[in-house]
This record gives C-alpha cells, structure tokens and sequence, in this order.
C-alpha cells in the first residue's frame, strides 16, 4: 500500500480506505466521498453525467473493495450455504457466481449478495453490509468455517461496452470466452488477477479481485491500457443511476434488512420484492421456508414492481394512488430516475398486490422544485417489465470487440 | 400565606414536584410548592460545596428527561442546555480498554478490537433494545392501567395495551415477555462472547437497584442507555450546562412564570387530614397552610409512614407501604480536581474520557460487587460510573481544574457492623478513590476535595428513604400497576385531595419527570379539566 | 444425511424417544387412544433419571429426585399405576426444618410445631401465608394442565386460553388478585421477609422456592417457582409427598408396565443417533445400531437440545430458531449425595419417628444466599442447602439388614464448576458430610460408602444436556409458553411430526409426567 500517510487511529478517523484511496483522490475533481461499509470510496470524480455514459458507452471503473466479503470453506460449506440462501447452491458449478438472497425465520430478506464458488469446498459471499453475527449463527450445526476477509481482496468493477476489450489489452488471453456469472484467475504482466462475469450495471462487465498489493499496478495498467477504449473511474451516484436502469435493488434503499428493522411490517421477503425467481421450495429446507411457503400459499399482499411513470421528474419518494384524486394510497417508490439511455421516467416501487396488472395505472404523487417554487403532480405511472434496460451485449459470448 | 386561596399545595421541590406544579400552574391552578433544603432541586442539584466548584451532587447526567416535559414546560426558554457527550469506556484490569463512540464505523472498529463477532452482533443488540424502547415509549407519560379495576378506562387501556402487544406478531411478543424477565446477564449473552462487552453494557442494568447483573428483571433496565435515543433528539444524553441543578432552576422559571410560587427553608411536620380529605400541611414552625389539594413528592414510605398519622389511613395500606421495598444500594463521590487525571488505558486522543468511565470488567465482579452489598458492607471493589463534566461544560470549575462525578454501586444504607459514622464513610470514600487511582497514577495528588455520600447521608440530605435514588426499587413487583401499591398506583391515594407525584410512581426514578406530569394530569382530570399530553 | 424415504407397511404411528417417566407417560397415553408405539430407551432399564440405582453392594437409591410429590393423583388413577405395582412406603411425610443446635421445626400443611420456639406473630400468620399460597397454587394448578396457548396468532383458541387464564385471576377477588400479581414478580427472600420472624422457618420455605432452580432466595421470580411448587403438589392430593416403595425406579417400573398393558413396545438398550426426514416431516428414527424405524409421529423425551440440535440437527431449522434453543439455559446446579450407612442415621433433636420426613438445611434465608452465591462463579459452596431423606427407615429394603441410606439433594453445585468435576468432586462430597455431621454428630462414622452425583454424571448418566433435572431452567423466562422456546412451547416442533414431551416442556418439573400427558393430548388432538 502506498498511502500518503499513516491512517488514524479509529476514534479520530472512523472510515478505512482502500487500496486504490491514493488513486481515487488523485483523480477526484470534487472530493466528494462517501462513507460505504466502514470506507471511504468516491460518490462523484466529476460530474454524474459524464460518469454514467462511460457506463453505457465505454469502460468504468469502480471501486468494489468495501463490498463485504465472506469466504466459506469446509466439508459441510455447500450445506451450510444451502440452508443459508433460498437458491440451491448444490447447483452451483465451480468458479460460477450466483446471485441469491437469504432470510430470517419470517421468510424476511437479511440481505442479497452474489456467491462465488471458488473450490469444491471453497465459496466467497459478497455482501452489502457486515453481518458474521447472522452468519456465524447459521453455522451452528455444520462443519464449516466462515471468516471475513473484506481487507485481504481488493476489487473493482470494470463495465461497459469496452470492458473486454480493455481486459485484453490487458493480455488475459482467453477473457472474451468468459459467461456471464463464470470466474476465472488469469495472470499477465506480473499481475495476478481473478476476473468474474458479474457486475451491478446491467451491461456488459466485469468484477477483478486481487491482492490488495496488485491493487494499484491493476488500477494503473487499466487505466493506462483503457485509456484508447475511453476508460474511467466512476463513483457510486453514477453507478446507482445503471443499477436502477438494470432494475437491480438497493439494501437500505429498496428494502431494509430484515436484522436491522424496529417497526413491524417493515421488513420484506423475496416474494414481494419480485425475487421468488431466487426461491428453490424443492431443493430442502432452508431459514424462512416455511414463513415463504406460507406466504405463497397466501400470496404476498404487496409486491416491489417497476414504473414508467409520465413527465420527466424523477418521482423521488413518492406515494402511489389508485386514482388521480389521491384517495387510496397503495404503495411508495423507493428508486426513481430519469433514464438517460431509455428516454424514460421509472422508478422501483413497492405496490399493493390487487393494483399490480401490467400496463395498469397508477398516480405518482411528484413534488417538483421550480426554483425553490414546489409544485405538486399528479402523474400516471405504469407498471412495466424490468429491467428497464437490458443490452444483448451484457449476455454475448464473446463479446463484440469493440 | 397571604393573598388569594392555594389550589394546591405541592411538598417537596424535587424536578418532580416542580414539572407537576408547572402543569397546574399551566391548567390555572394556584400553587405552592414548599422545600425543605434552602435550594430547590431535591436531587437535581447543583451545589458549591468547595471554592467555585460546582458539584452535580446527586444525580449527573440528564438522559432521561422527557422531551415532550421540556417541551410543554418551555424548558430551553427558561434556561436549560443539554449538552451532548460521546461515548464512554471501561478500563481493564489488563490496562486495556473498550471505548464507545458515537460514530458507528469507529464502535465497530473497537468493539472489533475485542470480537469481530460482538461488534456486529452490536447492531442486532441495539436493535431489539431499541424495539423495546419503541414499545415502552407511549407507556411512560400514561396512568397504568388497574387489572384488578373494572372501570372502562383501566379495562380500555388493558385491552389496548393487548392489542399493541398482539400487533407485535408473535416472535416479538415473545422477545418482548422475555425482556422484561430475564436477567441482564443472560440476556446479553444471547448477544456477546467478549466478557469486557458484556461488563460494559451490563453496567446500565444495575445503578440504583438492589439487584445484581444475574439478578432476573435487570435485563429491562438496559433500555434506559437507550431511551433517550429513541426520539431522533440531539442531545438527549448529556449534561445539563450548570449542572443538574439547571433543569431544577429551569424547571422553577418556568413554575413562576406561570404564576406558582415557591417556598424554601419550608420543611412540612404533617400533611393535614379532615374527614378522609387532606386539606392541607403544617410546617415544621407550626405554620398551617391549607389547600384542597395536597401532592407529595416525597417518596411513599415518607408520604404515608412520616407524615401522615396511621389512624387516618386503612390499616392494610400502612402494611403495603411498610412492605414496599426502597433500599438504598449507591453512594456518590463528588470530587474537585487540580487538574486532569490522566488514565494510561485510554489512549491519548480518544474522546472516550469525556463521557462514563468504569473499571469494572467482568460481570463478575459487578455480581461480586453485589454480593458484598448483600451482606450489608460497600462493595469492596465497587461499581462506578465516574464523570469529568467540566471537560466539557467549563462553568463547572474553575479554569484548569476539574469536577469528577463519581457514582458508586453498591453501598447499604444500614451497614450490618453498626451505624454509619465518620470512619466507616472516610473508609468508603478511600475504597472509591483507590478503585479509581489503581486506573490514573496522578489521581490522588489532583484531589483537593471530596464528598462522600453514602445512602444514610442521601436520605438525611435530600429526604430520600433509605437513599434509594428511585424512590423505590424498580423491581417487577413495583412496576406499572405495582407502583408504587397495587391499587394506588394512578397517582391517587386512600385519602381525597392527596396525590403521589414523586419516583414512587409509575414510571419511577431517574430525572424523567413523567411522574411528576402524569401525576398533574391526574389531578386535573378529577378537577374536570381538560386534559392534554 | 440422504433423504430416507418412510416404508408405507412396517413402521409404528409414534415412536418415543427416551423411556424417562415423561416418555413412558405419553408413550402409554398415545397407546390407549389406539395409537401403535414404540418407546426407545438408550439405557439398559427404563426410568431415564427416575431409576433407582445400587451404589453400593446392597444399597439403592433413587438416582436423581427422590420423592414423588407433584405427579398428579389423576394421572396415577388413570394410569392404575397402582394395579401395575406403584406402592408408597410413606405418604404426607412432615418437612423438618434441621437446626444445629437440635431446635428443629416441623412445617405441617396448617400449623407450625416446634421443639423450635417460634413468636405468635409467626404461629398466627403461617396458616394465613399456607392458605393464601394455597388458593393461588388452586388457581395456577389446572394451568399446568394445559397446552400453553401461542400468542400473536389469530387464533380464537389461543385467545380464549388467554382470556381464560385473566379471568380465573380476577375470580381470585381484587385483593388476592392485586397480590398475586404483587408477589407473582417478587423474590421469596422479601416476600418471607414481610410475612415472618423466625430465620428457620423462613430458611425452610425459601428453599422449597429454589430447589432445583437456578436462583436464589434474593433473585426476583422465586415466589413463581415457589407457587409453581405448589401448583405441582396440589394435583398429588391426599398423598401428598411420598415416598414410592422400591425407589423412584419403582414409579417407573410401573409406568413401563401400564403402558405395556396398553399396547407400548418398550425396547432398551437401543439409543437413537438421529430424527429421520422426509416430504417436511419427522418419519422415523435412526438407532445408532443402524436400524431403521419408522413413525408418523417422533415424539422425544430428550431435552430440547439434545432432540432438536443433535437428533433432529440445524439444518432442518431455521437459524433464529436455532438461535434461540442454543440460549435455552440447561446447566444443572444439584448435587446428590448418597450415603450407605452402617446403622441408623440420628438427628440431633429429633425424635427417632422423624427422620421419616423431609429433612432441610437451610438455616436461614441468608445462609442459602450465601450457598448460591458461588454458583454464580462456578464454585460450589461450603455450606450448601441441602434436602435429605432417610429412605430406609420407610423402606428398609433398600439397605441390607440394619443398614441405612441417606439420600440427600445438595445446593447448589454448578454444571460447569471452573475447577472441573472430576478433581473436586470427592472434595465436595467431604463437605456436605461435614455439614451434615453438624446436624447428626456420629454420621461420618457410620458412612461405608457414599456416592456423589454431580450435574456432569446426570449428563454423562442420563444424557442430559447440561445435566438439569428439569431440562431447563426454571425461570419466567422459559416457563409456560416461554417453555423450552416459543416456537417448540405447544410440544410440537417446527418440522412436523416431531414432538417434544420431556421436562424441558410445559411445565416441566421433577417426576410429574404432566409434560408427557399434555403431550400426548396434543398429539391427538392435531391428529383428529
């Protein structure tokens, strides 16, 4: 590591930085950071907007490492995760990566994160927020070690329509014959790296994970070998804005862990944020079955749905009616944007089930700022398909060379 | 007394019996508060007991007090500043330390230096705490209700407390039974591997009472670290600028500005009793003062056993208050300093010396601790909770020297080797003040002096029976409709026109002052007025 | 584990883990209502830990608890215990409160006797005290009865048990309703503190309250597990405390035979290693033989650790569960002395009828205090509390002729003692003898044998997670439908067709059987 100084102590400066701080800061024009799972990372390098179309028109980098990372290992590893996560990790082939959700006894989401199977016995869970306690209850019962080693891996999504092709520029002979969620270590010019199909975007990307003491010949040969496919660091505004595009949820955003909520009600389960795709009922029992078998018996009674909502105000926060006149309010919006690459107004929203018919409208109670003027609209809103946007590139093997 | 006729009379100028004169006042009623000591305040005191020090030498910390009081009192308007501390520690025997921050990423990093395990586990603590506070919360300014009562407000509020505990779901309602039962000790074993944590948190659970951490019905009192937070108020936990005489003197603007007057050097002999009615007080020179409504602040036993006589109550309630239990477990160091103490555990730098400090690493020894209270001897190596506000608040002492708060659990009020005498307090105070030199080399040669109070000199000062600080132990069996009789636990008396409005009371001690507001509120609705939160 | 797949034609409708009297209790009720059942019993007898063991060449005892006094006089009629052998060699035995200079107290079920002198005021308000506690163990009695209600459900049954339950409180009357919800919180040490003088009598009644409990006299929730006690001995009735010829394995015995009368397989010798799964259900068990056998219903007298997180395993429950077993509270904190004696045993004071009874050290209020504070710390105490029996001066057949055994239960000796078992042990046994010789001078010499039963062997024994005669914890916490943890508090378990009926449920206690009957009628109501 090649910090300019000596970090301080916890008390005096709470936030760690990653291996690529030193990088980050040198080309963040606006100092503007963030504090993500206990880092401090970049929010903006310059301006959103520029950030966002190097998403969808280029190569990006960002900084994965605060993402939280678990390795699992031990005979009974695939068991324990099997009991963990709703999704039959027995499925799971070496070196591919699924995405997966786990729950609480109510069938409630704890959180979502992607799952690496490394070795035959050997897995890494990448999570949002730290949570060994849970983990570590889990594991009673099952031969496995669960440790995290968040410090030991740095990692950075590279995405975008070039991000192949700066991979192997890189010399990582063979990348472009990577599938999507597959992993694979590649080493070239010294440099050890592991790359996996993965990433947050909803484009064509990937996620590099290496020692935290390659981090910075990796950031400085990527940028350096992407700059002619017009690479650049972006930060985490402009990633959420393709995240939402992509239709992927936020914890703390589109649903709160169910081991963090205090009210009753306000935790979720897969079925209501339209993840029951992740639930497997056939593959053995696992925390919340029962509560999720139950629930599908009932059905769910809300249901997180994706809007094309008119006008082009993002509909931040917003409460849905049923009619115009605002009379029976039946949900919220939890994400919403304005998407530059659709050329539509859509948002994340969680809706009272009987509201839910595709194409049915719905009114989204939008305050607009006009100079400091605030004015209330009424605007329809429709509940469409997600992902909003989804390029056959983020799917095609090999990539166009581009 | 001259001028027009009192409305009420209110014994006792405690924070109390102050918000509870404050609200009548408010309502139009024409009050009186009367005071023995000198000062207002009882045991939210500021005192200068030595040069220009000021001593909070009672209670230290203002954590409690509820914000819809200070609010509907004007509390700010009329002087009172909280100021907000950070965190706190506990030193180990070792020489190592567990600090608490408030900044989350920085707790995490310490408790990490202990467990990894604990400092997530943290978060799962705090939040089922924090779902209990959220339960309790709307109890605290309310009358409990009387199960034995079939009055439609007291089944009303029952089936209403039902239904808030039904719509919990079953899992939380069951966390919820277990709470309020288990002891603090186990509960935070269900959370904790690293016995420092565990010793840390565990502290809350124990000042004042007569129990100890394994003590069941402990687990509960962990919430109160909490309660403060729940409202989303900076600086709910904090000092009071002055000292914990300001929320007295806050609370005594805002009584006269409201037209309520205050009495001092007024010690009451008796509370008078005509036909089953009070009537009025007789002051220790023989002054009689009447009023058709008499509210005590004074604790229970002091209320009905001292200054009421027993023929005019029913024979079994005098049995019932004999019976309720108010034994005085803590004793107070106040202490004026040359300068800063300095504690080699704690790292130079780190906040943490500005908030509670304890020494007390184990579980153990804090149960240790209580078994010694148990045999009727202060703790050999006792609990504290010792405070330097005057880092922090400089009104406190004088430029460069400091006023140490040091709260010390436990300590009889009767020790089983005789009375309390000079020696036997000196002896107490030296086992605090080597307790504390054990973590901070310069300590001793910074004292330039000290106050000891044991619970015997508590009771004798500020008329709290046997020094306990809550006016009553706040063990389930005095709790809600328990409290402080069952029966008599809305506030009202066997005797009309009389009212409890001290810790006594639901909710019970520390400086909230809900017994006080809610005891007012009693009082008007049998008036007919009407009556706002 | 590969999922095994419940032959349709062999197998049993229940099997029942454990042939402790719980197990054997249900095993015999599911049996009469037509049910096919197999108990299974690791050891080589059935009784779990109510056996009567030989601890020296001619010298029995009963193992663990060594009178009978809460199993319910109904539960024995509709059993015909009697017709299958159960006799007692003493019934309504008096509890003697033991003082070391020979002033003993004798506690009757309406008065006091002495030669201890005791004041009017303590004459005059124990009958009060008898009968106030009495009236509220009437009113807790039926609740033991009963399969707790869940609560946060829907469910009007759950709703109306509640209602029930308040409504039964306020029948008591306002001023017996006030104080039972006054005392039902309270520690017995100032409860005793209100009512009475004399140290003695104080000390005898306290220990009643925290005898197999993990408290002490000053820990708040002991005039629970006092009233508890005596909710238990209400359903005995007339009989009262009793003294089963032959030992407690003798009650055993005859529930064996009950319920072989009624249909029961009984086999021993044939430990189970692990609950078979299949389709989301219990279907059977694995012996750790290796055979196979399969059931509609498992049913476990096992404690609920051992059943659910060994025999069933974790991964078959959900984490928070799982959670919630692992921090039941299960450690053992009695110790059982037993002592083969060349002669007859003498108390000072006592006359030579009394020793028959219920003999108690504990002095005073303090003095069991004082016992449990080194529990606390993982040591035991120089001066425990300790309830003795002279079982042959009722039942000379436990001893060769002439010889005498003394059974005694001492408190408090903590499951995880910091210096460890197996070095203290005799160092212990030395000193409850001590304390015993305090109270009848000549003892020590008489003893030929003796044996110390500490919670470590009832585990390594009797298979009992953390070695509790109760299963778990007695406290407010894990009692009713707290009890062992909600979600397994109605007998079932989460994964269904597994069923739990062992002391670690409702309501749990010494050698009652209440668990294993409520269990039964559980199961057979969910079936019909």
């Amino acid at each position: 590591m090649s910090n300019e100084r000596e970090p301080l102590p916890h008390y005096q400066e709470p936030l760690l930085q990653t291996p690529f701080h030193d990088r980050a800061r040198a080309l963040s024009q606006l100092d503007s950071f963030i504090p993500w799972s206990g880092y401090t990372t970049v929010d903006v390098f310059t301006t959103v907007e520029q950030e966002y179309f190097a998403i969808r028109n280029a190569a990006t980098l960002y900084d994965l490492t605060p993402m939280v990372k678990y390795r699992v290992a031990g005979p009974g590893a695939q068991r324990y995760l099997n009991r963990l996560v709703t999704r039959d990790v027995a499925k799971l082939k070496v070196n591919r990566v699924s995405y997966c959700v786990w729950c609480d006894d109510s069938g409630h989401v704890i959180d979502d994160g992607t799952l690496f199977r490394l070795g035959e016995d050997e897995y890494r869970l990448c999570t949002a927020e730290r949570q060994i306690d849970w983990l570590l209850d889990s594991a009673s019962g099952f031969d496995v070690a669960v440790t995290e080693v968040t410090e030991q891996i740095a990692a950075l999504a590279l995405q975008g329509p070039t991000s192949c092709a700066v991979l192997k520029q890189l010399g990582l002979a063979g990348v472009e014959r990577l599938k999507p969620f597959e992993l694979r270590g590649f080493e070239a010019g010294g440099l050890r790296v592991t790359v996996s199909r993965t990433g947050f975007t909803g484009d064509l990307g990937y996620e590099l994970w290496v020692a935290p003491e390659d981090a910075i010949l990796l950031w400085d040969t990527l940028m350096t070998r992407g700059k002619s496919r017009g690479i650049r660091p972006i930060g985490s505004r402009a990633l959420n804005l393709a995240r939402i595009e992509a239709g992927f949820l936020a914890p703390n955003v589109d649903f709160v862990s169910a081991e963090r909520t205090l009210r009753v009600g306000s935790s979720r389960s897969p079925l209501e944020l339209g993840l029951g795709w992740l639930v497997d009922f056939e593959k053995g029992h696992f925390t919340g079955r029962r509560a999720l078998l139950e629930e599908r018996r009932r059905g769910p009674r809300r249901q997180l749905v994706g809007l094309d909502i008119d006008g082009n105000k993002p509909a931040v926060n917003a409460l849905l009616y049923a009619e115009r006149s605002a009379r029976n309010e039946i949900g919220s919006v939890s994400s919403a944007m304005w998407s530059p690459t659709c050329k539509r107004n859509i948002a994340l929203a969680m809706v009272d089930v009987p509201h839910i018919t595709p194409g049915s409208s719905l009114w989204a109670d939008v305050y607009l700022n006009r100079e400091l003027v605030w004015e209330r609209r009424m605007c329809r809103a429709r509940v469409v398909e997600r992902p909003f946007f989804a390029p056959d590139r983020r799917r095609a093997t090999p990539p166009a060379d581009v | 007394m001259s001028g027009a006729k009192l409305d009420a009379i209110v014994v006792g100028a405690g924070h109390n019996g102050l918000v509870a004169a404050c609200y009548l006042a408010r309502a139009g009623l024409k009050v009186l508060v009367l005071e023995r000591n000198d000062y207002v305040g009882g045991a939210a005191v500021s005192r200068q007991l030595y040069e220009n020090f000021t001593y909070s030498n009672c209670s230290y910390v203002c954590s409690l007090l509820r914000p819809e009081i200070m609010r509907a009192l004007e509390l700010p308007k009329h002087g009172l500043q909280i100021i907000p501390y950070d965190g706190g520690c506990t030193m180990m025997s070792d020489g190592g330390h567990l600090a608490i921050y408030d900044n989350h990423d920085a707790l995490r990093r310490e408790i990490s230096r202990h467990s990894q395990r604990d400092a997530e586990a943290y978060d799962r603590y705090s939040r089922d705490v924090m779902r209990q506070c959220k339960f309790i919360k709307p109890l605290l300014l309310r009358e409990p209700p009387d199960p034995a009562s079939f009055r439609p407000r007291d089944i009303r509020s029952l089936l209403d407390l039902g239904f808030r505990l039904n719509r919990l779901g079953s899992e939380r309602i069951y966390d919820t039974l277990r709470f309020w039962t288990m002891s603090a000790a186990d509960f935070l074993d269900e959370y904790f591997e690293s016995e420092i944590v565990k010793a840390h948190f565990a502290g809350s659970s124990i000042i004042g009472t007569a129990l100890g951490p394994r003590s069941p019905g402990t687990a509960y009192v962990l919430l109160h670290h909490y309660m403060g937070e729940i409202d989303d108020t900076v600086g709910a936990w904090g000092f009071a600028r002055g000292g914990m005489g300001a929320v007295s003197a806050s609370l005594a603007a805002s009584l006269r500005a409201s037209g309520g007057t205050i009495r001092t050097d007024a010690g009451i002999d008796r509370i008078l009793v005509h036909g089953g009615r009070a009537v009025g007080v007789v002051l220790h020179d023989g002054e009689e003062i009447r009023a058709p409504l008499v509210l005590s602040s004074m604790d229970v036993k002091r209320t009905f056993l001292e200054s009421i006589e027993a023929k005019e109550l029913p024979g079994e309630f005098v049995q019932q208050v004999r019976n309720f239990k108010i034994r005085g477990s803590s004793g107070k160091l106040n202490i004026a300093l040359d300068g800063l103490p300095v504690f080699p555990a704690i790292p130079a730098g780190a906040p943490c010396s500005r908030g509670d400090m304890h020494v007390t690493d184990t579980i153990e020894m804090m149960e240790r601790a209580y078994d010694d209270w148990k045999d009727g001897t202060w703790s050999r190596a006792p609990y504290i909770d010792m405070l330097i506000p005057s880092q922090i608040d400089p009104t406190m002492a004088p430029d460069g020297k400091h006023y140490m708060s040091v709260f010390v659990q436990y300590c009889p009020y009767e020790l089983a080797s005789g009375p309390w005498d000079a020696q036997q307090r000196k002896a107490f105070g030296d086992t605090v003040i080597d307790t504390i030199a054990n973590h901070s080399p310069n300590f001793k040669s910074l004292i330039l002096h000290a106050e000891v109070r044991t619970p015997w000199d508590i009771e004798r000062e500020v008329g709290l029976t046997e020094g306990n600080i809550f006016q009553g132990e706040l063990t389930m069996d005095q709790l809600l409709f328990n409290r402080p009789i069952p029966g008599y636990a809305q506030y009202r008396t066997p005797l009309d026109g009389l009212y409890l409005c001290g810790s006594s009371t639901h909710p019970g001690g520390g400086v909230m002052g809900a017994p006080g507001a809610n005891a007012a509120r009693a009082v008007l609705r049998d008036l007919g007025r009407a009556v706002t939160q | 584990m590969s999922a095994v797949r419940p032959s349709a034609a062999a197998g049993y409708d229940c099997v029942v883990i454990g042939g402790g009297h719980n197990g054997l209790v249900c095993a015999a009720y599911l049996a009469r209502a037509g049910r096919s059942v197999l108990v299974l019993e690791a050891a080589a007898q059935v009784g779990g830990a109510a056996v009567t063991h030989e601890f020296a060449p001619g010298y029995r005892v009963s193992a663990c608890a060594h009178l009978l006094h809460q199993m319910s006089a109904q539960l024995i009629d509709e059993l015909a215990l009697a017709k299958h052998g159960l006799r007692f060699a003493a019934t309504q035995m008096p509890t003697v409160a033991l003082s070391g200079d020979g002033a003993s107290l004798t506690l009757g079920a309406t008065g006091l006797s002495g030669p201890a002198r005791l004041s009017a005021h303590d004459l005059d308000a124990y009958p009060r005290f008898v009968e106030r506690l009495a009236r509220f163990a009437r009113l807790l009695g039926p609740v033991l009865e009963q399969v707790p209600p869940e609560l946060g459900t829907s469910a009007w049954s759950d709703r109306f048990a509640l209602l029930g339950l308040g409504w039964r409180v306020r029948r008591l009357g306002r001023r017996d309703m006030r104080e039972l919800l006054r005392i039902g919180a309270m520690n017995v040490y100032d409860l005793l503190n209100e009512q009475f003088e004399s140290p003695l009598l104080k000390g005898a009644l306290g220990l009643d309250a925290v005898l197999g409990t993990n408290f002490g006299p000053r820990s708040p929730g002991t005039v629970l597990t006092l009233l508890y006690r005596l909710a238990a001995q209400t359903g005995a009735g007339e009989r009262s405390t009793a003294q089963p010829l032959g030992g407690m394995g003798a009650v055993c015995d005859s529930l064996a035979r009950a319920a072989v009368a009624a249909g029961v397989t009984i086999r021993t010798a044939a430990p189970v290693s692990r609950v078979l799964v299949a389709n989301d259900a219990a279907c059977g068990v694995l012996l750790e033989s290796g055979e196979r056998i399969d059931a509609r219903t498992v049913v476990s007298n096992a404690d609920p650790k051992t059943t659910l997180l060994k025999l069933l395993g974790a991964e078959h429950l959900d984490t928070g569960f799982v959670r919630r077993v692992s921090h039941l509270r299960s450690n053992g904190l009695a110790a059982k002395l037993h002592l083969a004696l060349d002669a007859a045993p003498r108390f000072s004071g006592l006359d030579a009828a009394a020793p028959g009874g219920r003999l108690l050290v504990a002095p005073s209020l303090d003095y069991i205090e004082r016992a449990f504070n080194h529990s606390k710390y993982g040591e035991y105490s120089d001066a425990p509390a300790i309830e003795v029996t002279v079982p042959t001066f009722h039942d000379p057949g436990l001893a060769p002729a002439g010889g005498h055994v003394i059974s005694a239960v001492v408190q408090y000796a903590p499951y995880a003692l910091r210096a460890g078992w197996d070095v203290e042990r005799e160092r212990m046994a030395d000193r409850v003898v001590d304390v015993l010789e305090q109270y009848s001078p000549g003892l020590r010499g008489m003893i030929r044998t003796r044996e110390l039963l500490t919670p470590l062997d009832f585990e390594r024994q009797f298979r009992i997670t953390g070695g509790h005669w109760h299963h778990a914890e007695l406290a407010f916490d894990q009692f009713f439908m707290l009890r062992p943890v909600p979600g397994a508090a109605q007998y079932g378990t989460l994964l269904p067709g597994l069923y739990l009926c062992g002391a670690g449920s409702h309501p749990g206690g010494g050698v009652m059987g209440t668990a294993g009957r409520n269990a039964a009628r559980r199961i057979l109501a969910k079936a019909a």
